[in-house]
């Protein structure tokens, strides 16, 4: 008997955590995106300039422990002429509720194509880096990240 | 009202490339979390940072509810000459903050 209760405890305490894992937005969470919903707000980003693979660099852990605030930061390395600089980056998150992340726009005083910040994932995911230059050009890089706890907000 | 910390170098020189940090003090509340009686805890983010230097957009940003609570963000601008960088946003209630630092360059 006291095995038994023990044993049901050890379930509920799991369930418990596990719930965590499964509702990583808090209880009743909302849909995900989709990748086609991802692909649809590239799409309304580029418009009809075709998304080359590279320049662009999206840094980000593979392994994310803890994903309410995990840093990330979108860069270009290469040295472009004015006519062909940076003029936005655009993030985006395939399976967050909402793909959207952020956009950063970039002035002709901006001192380089590099920005840094700290975003939320809702389970392990692609995220999609998009940047946009200045000759019309377009540019992705995307890492697919494990996430061990999702942000898990409440 | 939001508060913000902000590090920037205080003097460059001309065409140095400065980084500025920022901070901002919010609890970007996502909009799908639940409260402990299980209503939904109502969407409170910023929706955009702006920071201008001599006048001009430097870097703006478009904030969405996957940026984490206080957000942070670090970018760069050429020193050109002695003025003011300004460092202003909003949030989804139309509340406004912002803050105005002198970059001196020699």
């Amino acid at each position: 008997m006291t095995t038994e209760t023990t044993r049901r405890r050890v379930l509920v305490a799991s369930a418990g955590a596990a719930g965590c894992l499964i509702l990583p937005w808090g209880v009743g969470a909302p849909a995900r995106a989709t990748p086609a919903d991802v692909a649809a707000k590239i799409r309304d980003v580029v418009g009809d300039a075709p998304l080359k693979r590279g320049r662009i660099k999206l840094d980000l852990p593979i392994l994310v422990e803890s994903a309410n605030a995990v840093g990330v930061t979108l860069l270009v390395e290469d040295r472009l002429p004015p006519e062909a600089r940076v003029l936005s980056f655009h993030l985006f998150a395939e399976q967050n509720p909402l793909p959207n992340v952020a956009h950063f726009h970039f002035g002709p005083r901006s001192g380089r194509p590099r920005v840094s910040t700290r975003i939320r994932l809702a389970t392990s995911q692609t995220v999609i880096a998009v940047a946009k230059c200045a000759d019309g050009s377009c540019w992705s890089d995307s890492v697919e990240t494990l996430v061990a706890l999702a942000a898990c907000l409440d | 009202m939001t508060r913000a910390l902000i590090a920037m170098p205080k003097t460059a020189k001309a065409g140095d490339i400065v980084e500025v940090k920022i901070i901002l003090s919010h609890p970007m509340e996502t909009g799908y979390r639940m409260d402990e009686s299980g209503k939904p805890v109502p969407r409170h983010i910023v929706k955009d940072l702006v920071c201008r230097y001599l006048g001009d957009e430097v870097f703006r940003v478009e904030l969405f509810p996957a940026i984490s609570a206080n957000p942070y963000f670090s970018f760069f601008l050429t020193a050109e000459r002695t003025g003011s960088v300004v460092l202003a946003w909003t949030d989804d209630r139309g509340e406004r903050g912002g803050e105005t630092l002198n970059l001196k360059v020699e």
